[in-house]
């Protein structure tokens, strides 16, 4: 086991430099001076050079790199030249809402799509299982933010149940809060359940022609039992993995969800600093978002290996 | 492109497919994707109003005689915005897919048949590119670059790249060891020649099932962009953008926003039955045909 996590560690540190380079060569080679949008209006030839100089933007490509490479192992982001938030304090400050949509968002996921891939693996091949098949087909087709207007559309325009936008902090009012969040997060699991069952459905449709399945049927288990204790285990190791790579995505918030539904998380963060040209949190935030992803991938793979014994003694 | 991969990993132990023959489905998403292709390509020629001419008077109207959609926020002509839409969507969803294709194909072919160093490189860069949510680098590299039809492909086509030489890997390792490859090699063939004769008409089938998904998923991410106002710019109707300009209108004129969402679903939709249908007739796995 500890082999198998040197071996998972030494791959993820190329991976980690080699994404930290790519967001510092999208940041610095790409056409545009920094030190020009900065002073905006009142650049002058004078102006931009000094504070060129002042930000170190005159040095060779290369030492720039180290630098802010060094900068950032330290913990130091950069700061907004707009707000003067440093961009560690911004991503803090918006992570929790990022967090709780995540988590909203796979629970829901899930509750839809485990019973609906059990139900479509026992009946495999019949009407129910080739209608949610081809509807998790057809919903691959329907992107969250035509998910989001019909939601909001539904429960906020028609029925008036739910509030279409807006935040309430969940120390103010933690019901007012699940409210807020109740249409983003059915929003992202509408969008992850297709994917999940799928997923679900084909490894445990394998599971259920295995011999112990056979086994248990012969002893007169109750189906149900057979189902949730003896099947589900074995055949959830896929799902663990797309679960886990939706969270890695989610991480680094639901750009388009949180941006309609007006939640102040990770993804606002960054449309709003696209928006305003605040290219140092735009470049704090992109380099958070994927080593996020790569390293919680790198989780996902360790607790896949302790799912399956096979993984970790390199025989599957 | 995540949604791609799952799709693609997907390992379907579903029973032996019953029709061989094009099904119904098939051919109703053929057919729409030739006629908005067509409409788009003829969009000048039709007998339509101006796509950018606004009617302050007659905004938001509903469907008429006079505009089958009826007008938007601003009372320009809906059915006229779609049409000129489809060509940002189709031009973006078509072109961006093709700088994936050739150079994912051509990266995913080598690698596969290589192997050794350079397919470590090629796999340890094609995991890199995607560690950052597509998405998230499409909406950066934009911002710098500037916001343009050439730019959009440009990036979109390039996150593309990854997902094409997965695909192009995976069936080149796949192939390399049958029979007539090795019968070509010890016939003397070259290296260039075994990959242009022999495994390039091979992979070219299940590359091209998965550029149509890719076209699919690249009018989704077109429509992303635009839906936030970081696509192509206004005045140009574009899918995306108008479903965004339609949601700000969702109380008053709810079909502001359904017309373009429902005729973007349905030509994704189109992509995806059509790539799905010809991926499992190209799949090499067992039981797949």
């Amino acid at each position: 086991m500890i082999a198998f996590v040197g071996k998972r560690l030494l791959y993820l540190v190329p991976v980690l430099l080699a994404v930290t380079l790519l967001t510092f060569l999208i940041a610095s080679l790409l056409p545009g001076d920094l030190a020009y949008t900065m002073l905006g209006d009142q650049a002058t030839p004078e102006s931009v050079a000094a504070l060129r100089k002042q930000m170190g933007l005159d040095l060779p490509i290369w030492e720039r790199y180290l630098r802010w490479l060094g900068n950032v192992a330290l913990g130091d982001f950069g700061r907004s030249f707009r707000t003067g938030e440093t961009v560690l304090a911004a991503v803090l400050d918006r992570l929790p809402v990022s967090i709780e949509l995540m988590i909203l968002a796979e629970v829901f996921g899930l509750a839809l799509g485990i019973p609906l891939a059990i139900l479509c693996a026992v009946k495999s091949g019949s009407a129910i299982d080739r209608f949610l098949t081809g509807l998790a087909f057809g919903k691959l087709s329907l992107p969250s933010y035509m998910v989001a207007i019909l939601l909001i559309y539904l429960f906020a325009v028609q029925l008036n149940w739910l509030p279409a936008t807006g935040y309430v902090p969940l120390g103010e009012d933690p019901l007012g809060n699940l409210r807020s969040f109740l249409l983003p997060a059915l929003t992202l699991a509408f969008a992850e359940w297709p994917v999940l069952m799928r997923v679900l459905r084909s490894d445990m449709i394998a599971t259920l022609q295995e011999d112990y399945i056979a086994m248990a049927k012969a002893k007169g288990l109750r189906p149900a039992r057979i189902l949730l204790v003896h099947a589900l285990k074995p055949s959830s190791l896929t799902l663990v993995t797309v679960t886990g790579i939706n969270i890695g995505r989610l991480i680094g918030g639901a750009l388009i969800v949180e941006t309609i539904f007006a939640l102040p998380g990770i993804g606002r963060l960054l449309v709003g600093a696209i928006y305003a040209r605040d290219f140092i949190i735009l470049q704090g935030v992109v380099l958070f978002v994927a080593a996020g992803f790569v390293i919680v991938n790198f989780v996902v793979d360790m607790l896949y290996a302790v799912l399956d014994p096979r993984i970790r003694h390199g025989r599957a | 492109m995540a949604a791609l991969d799952v799709a693609n990993d997907t390992i379907e132990v579903a029973p032996v497919r019953k029709r061989r023959g094009p099904g119904l489905l098939f051919l109703c998403a053929s057919g729409w994707i030739v006629l908005i292709v067509l409409a788009a390509a003829l969009a000048d020629l039709l007998p339509m109003p101006s796509p950018t001419d606004m009617d302050m008077l007659g905004k938001r109207a509903p469907p008429s005689a006079e505009h089958l959609l009826g007008t938007d926020n601003l009372g320009r002509d809906m059915l006229s915005r779609l049409i000129h839409g489809a060509r940002i969507s189709l031009t973006v969803g078509l072109l961006a897919p093709v700088i994936g294709v050739v150079f994912g194909g051509a990266l995913g072919l080598l690698a596969g048949y290589f192997r050794g160093r350079f397919e470590v490189f090629a796999v340890g860069g094609v995991d890199v590119l995607l560690a950052f949510p597509p998405l998230v680098l499409a909406l950066a590299v934009t911002a710098y670059l500037g916001q343009s039809i050439m730019n959009l492909t440009l990036v979109i086509g390039v996150l593309g790249i990854p997902a094409f030489t997965r695909v192009a890997r995976a069936v080149t390792l796949s192939l390399s060891e049958r029979e007539f490859v090795v019968a070509a090699r010890a016939l003397g063939a070259t290296h260039a020649r075994i990959l242009i004769r022999e495994l390039l008409p091979n992979v070219a089938l299940p590359l091209l099932a998965f550029f149509l998904l890719g076209v699919a998923v690249t009018i989704v991410v077109e429509g992303a962009l635009s839906f936030l106002g970081l696509g192509v710019p206004p005045p140009a109707p574009s899918w995306g953008s108008m479903i965004g300009e339609g949601r700000e209108a969702l109380e008053i004129a709810p079909w502001l926003a359904f017309f373009p969402a429902g005729t973007m679903f349905i030509t994704v939709l189109a992509f995806n039955v059509v790539g799905d249908t010809l991926r499992a007739l190209t799949d090499p796995r067992p039981g797949a045909l």
